[in-house]
């Protein structure tokens, strides 16, 4: 016997020969098993992250494989250290350049809320610039900690009606970003 | 050569400038000078080509605020003679209204960025400076945060409102 644990499957109706479920529930599973990382790290917590993709870690067992260093191809976008204000139009545009759909985690302190750096240069959370799924608290936070947040990042995409891209609540939270949406 | 020290070197300024040269002090052994604003370039151009001094070497330029002073604010330049192994501070003080003195750039193509700086931080204007614009802050910045009279903080702040300790 394998101890390799595959995926749980949805709740669904099964019998033999067949088994039935949401469609929903079925591109969940397979969104949250294969989030493409796309790293944005500016400091201390980016060097955590490299822990996290190291063997030790290994992000890669939840799917995380390939590290994205095009936006175009990512679907999570870590954001990992101080965000001065003059880096924020590049982080809106680097989100902005990602496929729906998309999710933000913010790793460590800076990243959420700006950390000690309570001065006039720095972004008070990146959540000023872009909506933020997870929030990873610490300074730096551990690679066990940024593993956490990647995983209730996976239950969340897990659980995401497929409309919610379309649906008029996510285009006024991004119109709120001053983020454009298409139709 | 012989490291020179700052007597022959603050000699060889008065000898030049007389009394344009004040408030000499030594803090630390660092020999500083105050001069004012109409004689800074000439003392300047004297500290880099004066074959006694050879003051090469622009290491910095930078400001000070001091908002309780009739001239507010200080500029200031640290000048190193690699050839004698010796450094000198000079100060300008400026009027906090339009804070303005003539460029180093025509000296030093290194006081560009320096300048532009001290711009950035402190609104000093350098009179001449081919490209007197923001260097480190954003562009759309309207204050000159290094200014007492702006917060250090920033406003948008929220996690340290003191409702969120129930004060």
């Amino acid at each position: 016997m394998s101890d390799i644990k595959l995926a749980e499957a949805p709740p669904g109706v099964q019998g033999s020969g067949f088994f039935a479920t949401t469609l929903d529930k079925a591109i969940g599973l397979a969104r949250a098993n294969s989030l493409w990382p796309l790293p944005f790290a500016t400091s201390c917590c980016g060097i955590e992250f490299m822990a996290t993709m190291g063997a030790t870690y290994d992000l890669a067992r939840f799917g995380a494989e390939r590290p994205s260093f095009s936006p175009r191809q990512a679907d999570m976008l870590l954001v990992m250290g101080t965000i001065a204000k003059k880096m924020a139009p590049v982080l809106r545009q680097v989100y902005t350049q990602m496929a729906e759909p998309r999710w933000v985690i913010a790793v460590g302190a800076c990243a959420s809320s700006g950390g000690i750096f309570d001065t006039y240069s720095v972004l008070q959370g990146i959540d000023e610039v872009i909506p933020v799924d997870v929030y990873v608290p610490g300074c730096p936070p551990r690679p066990e900690a940024i593993l956490d947040g990647v995983m209730r990042l996976q239950e969340i995409v897990k659980n995401e009606p497929l409309n919610r891209r379309n649906s008029p609540e996510y285009k006024a939270l991004l119109e709120k970003y001053g983020i454009q949406t298409n139709g | 050569m012989a490291k020179l020290d700052n007597q022959t070197v603050l000699r060889h300024l008065q000898n030049r400038f007389a009394d344009h040269i004040k408030q000499v002090s030594e803090p630390y052994g660092l020999l500083t000078v105050e001069a004012d604003t109409t004689h800074i370039l000439e003392v300047l151009e004297f500290l880099k080509t004066d074959e006694n001094l050879q003051f090469g070497y622009l290491t910095d330029i930078t400001a000070v605020h001091y908002p309780d002073l009739d001239k507010e604010f200080a500029v200031v330049y640290h000048v190193h003679s690699l050839v004698n192994n010796v450094r000198i501070r000079v100060k300008v003080f400026l009027d906090g209204n339009y804070p303005a003195i003539p460029t180093a750039t025509v000296l030093w193509n290194g006081a560009n960025w320096m300048e532009r700086e001290t711009y950035d931080f402190f609104g000093i204007q350098f009179v001449g400076h081919p490209d007197l614009r923001r260097i480190l802050n954003v562009d759309d910045m309207e204050v000159f945060p290094m200014r007492k009279e702006y917060p250090l903080e920033d406003p948008n702040k929220v996690d340290k409102k003191d409702y969120f300790f129930g004060r």
